[in-house]
């Protein structure tokens, strides 16, 4: 099948939804491509490069006509809309809840429609969620660009011109652009502080370098089934604005990554926060496009408050690294290819019976297919362990029937004991079945290294033994008894002797750096 | 008037060896806990010599005392630490054999015989010692009748168990000294497991007979010696097929259990005998031993009757020996020294080979040059790696290598992704990859050491052959793994010589 690349009309927009490198795969999957002139030309990918990686270049509409799927990265406009015809398929960020008229002007068209923004997050899915590339992306340029303003050295230095404080910066938000922007900070040499309401992030926080700022707070999980982040609850937000507004005196750099699917951004920085920092400080954020998570933030430009604290509203961060970005969606899109045409012969079938397939369509053979059934991320946990064998399960019953055995067996002696034994044997029964416990508590947590010399010396101290064979052969009442006594205790003592020996002689071994 | 000072001095002695065992679970208090045990042993000693009586007695106790110190102090200065689970295994049948002599001794005591109405003529033969023995326990009746029957049951039945225990792990660590010796031509000291066919219903039927011999042994109107010498007989059998049949790749489980045995062995005494200091110590030991026989048996994810029943791995060596894995990659030892050399950080798992080959000294000498040039050189022991608990460790220390940088496989399994080479000196079945990717392996599930995550993997082993489990090792067909044939001595010391 043909698939087809159109220039993004979007003003503004550098990506293109297919690299020289992506289009070389896409033909190896059996597809044809063809490209509009000059569609790359933002990214920096020239018509001869497409054209050497197998790819018809064409000019204006003539990419709409003949292809029977089209590749894009923004949603189509009208125009767009108008060159569609019924049976081809379309690819590219739809944003359905929010566009809902889109949706029906699509259906219209009988376009089967795939939105990239719908991707479930399971980990089969991974490679083909365009959000999470975006927003790495998004989140280093986040970086790059409070670097770009910020008046001073990320990194620590004491030089003979002075000493210079490392940048503290204060990253919200710990998804994918949350965690690209603490690494990319971290690796610049800043102090990075994070923040998430779900708690389960905290270390991955920590692995790309950052600090978790724990709330003060009776904690109240975040994290949700669909791997997004929920809305929480008044007080939690409340002790959340607390922890911001002390933050924001201390910081020099806000980034700001909090976004709730579907819904406006949450104010999480005030305007009383902005005026608390210091003069030079910047704010990045990265939730512009959705109203911001910064009061004062102004869509697409940065501003500059009375007090000197500059804030990025860029809502098109991803595209400032055109070449990067389109390589990325490229690939995203490139995998999507492989789970339509499982067996490489260009022809692509949308089955549904794949929750990935079957949560991305938007529409499909003039039905509106959107929104979904739900899928939860943790099923795909949960599903783990009822693969595995069922030995397990049997074992693990086993040993639950052997523990209801055991306990009965010891209930059975206890009681055969206390009714049969004398009640001399009692006091020393008293003293066994105590001395086992105190074994098992002093011995339970040894070190695995000197299991050897923990051997040897209970093997010496088992030579109390030695103790009855001494009793024995004083009490001479017959030969034999004193002959079994003697060797008793001779092989006793080289118990005893030998084994606080030779664990002394280990012991010495074993030194410390 | 004595006994009351003597009580205590037991007890001090009991806190003392509840301390030793204490401070051995930490390297710093490791000595101090050594050290409170020979004390503990001293003050237990000195409070029961000043029990014995008689002149002549005490004379017997210090010659005996004297040899035995003698030869065990010089075994133990001797015995390199290569040898070291011989040796406890050694040492863990004198515990069960003394156990046997004082379960004897305390039933022929019961009768109070004389010392002229036995004496043994110097060519008896077995019988007639048998036969002896029985009539100084006829005797035995007479003097009995300070107990109660309850009482005479009970003290039947601690010395009953008491001979049981003693002769099953006496023969049990001699088989298991055998095994790790290795040296010895006798089947049963093969360290492939022997199973005789209906292996585990000839155990139960000792156990059975035994149980038997027990109530006769009790029923009798005069103690009879017979059934405690058919049962010590049995037990004998018992404890070496026992043994026997489990592999030698088992065996730190078998003597962290031989342990256990003995220290029940010595409770069991301690109950015959009355003493509360043997009882105590005897729990102890007992208890401990099971313990280590438990985190053995974990590190290797199976259970302790799975373990015990003997049979490790003789199914999968047949199945899966011929199995064609796919290429293997060469690499001479020159060629090792320069991939370390490159290398910033690497970790040595070694195993059993590296004891046979006594190779430590060498390693020690390669983390020395290594570190020198700013390498990071840490260690990963497996738990069951070597052939008792924890024998990697003590070839380590003698090496001199600290044991601060020898980590346990749960603290290093993390960081083999972020390390350049590993080197497996003489392990295989630990660093299986199989026991995680092959559900049908019969190593399938147990902890291994996740070398082949490391960039790359260099195995010195001496020829391709399967591990104890009899399994093939897919670690040694993976891209970023090399082979290092040879003896692991000689190969670690050209090593060396290359750096």
């Amino acid at each position: 099948m043909l698939i087809g690349i159109p220039k993004e009309s979007l003003r503004g927009e550098t990506r293109v939804a297919a690299t020289p490198d992506t289009v070389g795969k896409l033909i190896k999957l059996g597809f044809e491509v063809q490209i509009q002139s000059n569609a790359g030309a933002e990214a920096s990918f020239d018509d001869a490069a497409y054209a050497a990686a197998g790819a018809k270049v064409v000019k204006g509409r003539e990419v709409w006509n003949s292809s029977e799927i089209i590749f894009k990265v923004n949603a189509p406009n009208d125009d767009e809309v108008g060159y569609l015809k019924e049976g081809q398929t379309l690819v590219s960020f739809i944003r359905p809840a929010q566009h809902p008229d889109l949706v029906a002007k699509l259906n219209e068209k009988k376009v089967n429609v795939l939105a990239m923004d719908m991707v479930p997050r399971i980990s089969r899915a991974q490679a083909l969620d365009a959000l999470s590339s975006t927003a790495n992306i998004s989140g280093y340029r986040a970086v790059v660009e409070a670097a770009h303003c910020f008046g001073r050295f990320f990194t620590g230095q004491v030089t003979a011109a002075g000493k210079v404080p490392p940048a503290k910066v204060l990253v919200i938000g710990a998804g994918v652009a949350g965690l690209a922007a603490i690494g990319a900070a971290h690796s610049l040499g800043a102090v990075v502080r994070a923040f998430d309401t779900r708690l389960e992030v905290a270390d991955q926080i920590k692995s790309m370098g950052g600090e978790f700022l724990k709330l003060d707070f009776k904690q109240e999980d975040g994290s949700s089934s669909d791997g997004y982040a929920k809305v929480m609850s008044d007080e939690f937000i409340k002790a959340e604005m607390e922890l911001f507004a002390k933050q924001a005196k201390e910081v020099d750099i806000i980034i700001t990554t909090a976004a709730i699917p579907g819904k406006p951004a949450p104010r999480l920085i005030t305007k009383e926060m902005v005026e608390s920092m210091k003069s030079g400080s910047v704010i990045v954020d990265l939730a512009s496009a959705t109203g911001g998570n910064c009061e004062l933030t102004v869509e697409g430009k940065i501003t500059t408050t009375a007090n000197g604290v500059k804030i990025i509203g860029y809502s098109d961060l991803a595209a400032r690294l055109p070449a990067q970005s389109s390589q990325l969606y490229g690939t995203n899109l490139v995998n999507l290819a492989k789970l339509l045409c499982k067996n490489k012969d260009g022809q692509i079938n949308i089955d549904f019976e794949d929750v990935v397939l079957r949560n991305m369509t938007v529409t499909k053979d003039g039905e509106v297919t959107f929104p979904p059934p739900k899928i939860s991320v943790s099923a795909a946990p949960a599903a783990k362990p009822a693969a595995a064998p069922q030995q397990k399960v049997e074992q693990r019953q086993v040993s639950k029937k052997l523990k209801v055995s055991c306990v009965a067996a010891l209930v059975i002696a206890f009681a055969l004991i206390g009714l049969f034994a004398p009640e001399k044997f009692l006091p020393h029964f008293t003293v066994f079945v105590l001395a086992c416990v105190c074994g098992y508590y002093v011995v339970w947590n040894v070190t695995h290294s000197l299991h050897t010399p923990l051997m040897s010396v209970t093997n010496a101290i088992s030579g109390i033994i030695v103790v009855g064979a001494v009793l024995q052969i004083s009490s001479g009442s017959s030969i034999i008894i004193s002959i079994f006594a003697f060797i008793g205790v001779l092989i006793a003592s080289i118990n005893i002797f030998g084994g606080f020996a030779v664990t002394r002689r280990m012991l010495a071994m074993f030194r410390k750096q | 008037m004595i006994l009351g000072p003597i009580h205590m001095a037991y007890i001090l002695a009991a806190l003392l060896f509840i301390l030793a065992l204490a401070g051995l679970s930490k390297q710093e208090t490791a000595k101090l806990g050594c050290l409170s045990g020979m004390v503990g042993m001293t003050i237990a000693l000195l409070a029961t010599f000043a029990q014995v009586e008689s002149a002549v007695g005490f004379i017997l106790i210090i010659i005996a005392m004297a040899v035995g110190a003698g030869i065990g102090i010089y075994v133990a200065r001797k015995v390199a630490m290569t040898q070291m689970p011989e040796m406890i295994a050694c040492l863990h049948s004198f515990v069960g054999l003394a156990a046997v002599l004082v379960g004897y001794n305390s039933f022929l005591e019961l009768g109070g015989v004389a010392p002229e109405t036995i004496t043994i003529p110097i060519n008896a033969t077995a019988d007639e010692i048998a036969a002896l023995l029985e009539s100084a326990g006829a005797a035995a009746a007479g003097a009995a009748t300070g107990m109660t029957v309850g009482e005479l049951n009970t003290h039947l039945v601690e010395i009953f168990l008491g001979v049981f225990i003693g002769a099953v792990t006496f023969t049990g660590s001699i088989v298991a000294y055998g095994k790790l010796n290795g040296t010895y031509k006798l089947r049963v000291f093969k360290s492939q497991p022997l199973m005789i066919p209906g292996g585990h219903w000839l155990n139960l039927g000792a156990l059975i007979v035994s149980l038997f011999l027990m109530i006769w042994f009790m029923a009798s109107e005069t103690p009879s010696v017979a059934p405690l010498i058919i049962m010590t007989l049995i037990a004998f059998a018992f404890g070496v097929h026992l043994v026997a049949a489990i592999g030698g790749a088992d065996m730190p489980v078998v003597i962290s259990m031989l342990n256990s045995y003995s220290g029940w062995a010595a409770a069991a005494s301690g109950f015959m005998l009355s003493n509360d200091l043997l009882i105590v110590t005897g729990a102890l030991v007992g208890s401990s031993g099971a313990i280590l026989s438990y985190i053995m048996c974990r590190a290797m994810n199976r259970s302790f009757i799975s373990v015990i029943a003997g049979g490790f791995g003789n199914e999968g060596a047949a199945a899966s020996g011929d199995e064609e894995m796919g290429e293997y990659r060469e690499l001479k030892c020159p060629e090792v020294a320069e991939l370390l050399k490159n290398s910033s950080s690497v970790i040595i798992a070694p195993g059993y080979g590296m004891a046979v080959a006594q190779a430590q000294n060498a390693v020690a000498q390669m983390t020395e040059k290594l570190q020198a040039r700013g390498v990071q050189v840490r260690f990963a022991i497996h738990p069951v790696a070597g052939r008792l608990p924890g024998h990697m460790n003590v070839l380590l220390a003698e090496a001199k290598v600290p044991y601060d940088i020898v980590f346990e496989m749960d603290e290093i399994n993390d960081d083999f992704e972020n390390t350049d080479t590993v080197l497996v000196i003489g392990a295989n079945d630990t660093v299986n990859p199989a026991a995680l990717e092959n559900p049908n392996s019969p190593i399938a599930g147990m902890p291994v050491l996740e070398v082949w995550k490391a960039r790359n993997v260099v195995v010195f082993k001496r020829s391709m052959n399967t591990g104890y489990a009899g399994v093939q090792n897919p670690l040694f067909f993976k891209e970023n793994t090399a082979m290092c044939f040879g003896d692991a001595k000689k190969s670690v010391e050209e090593i060396v010589a290359n750096l």
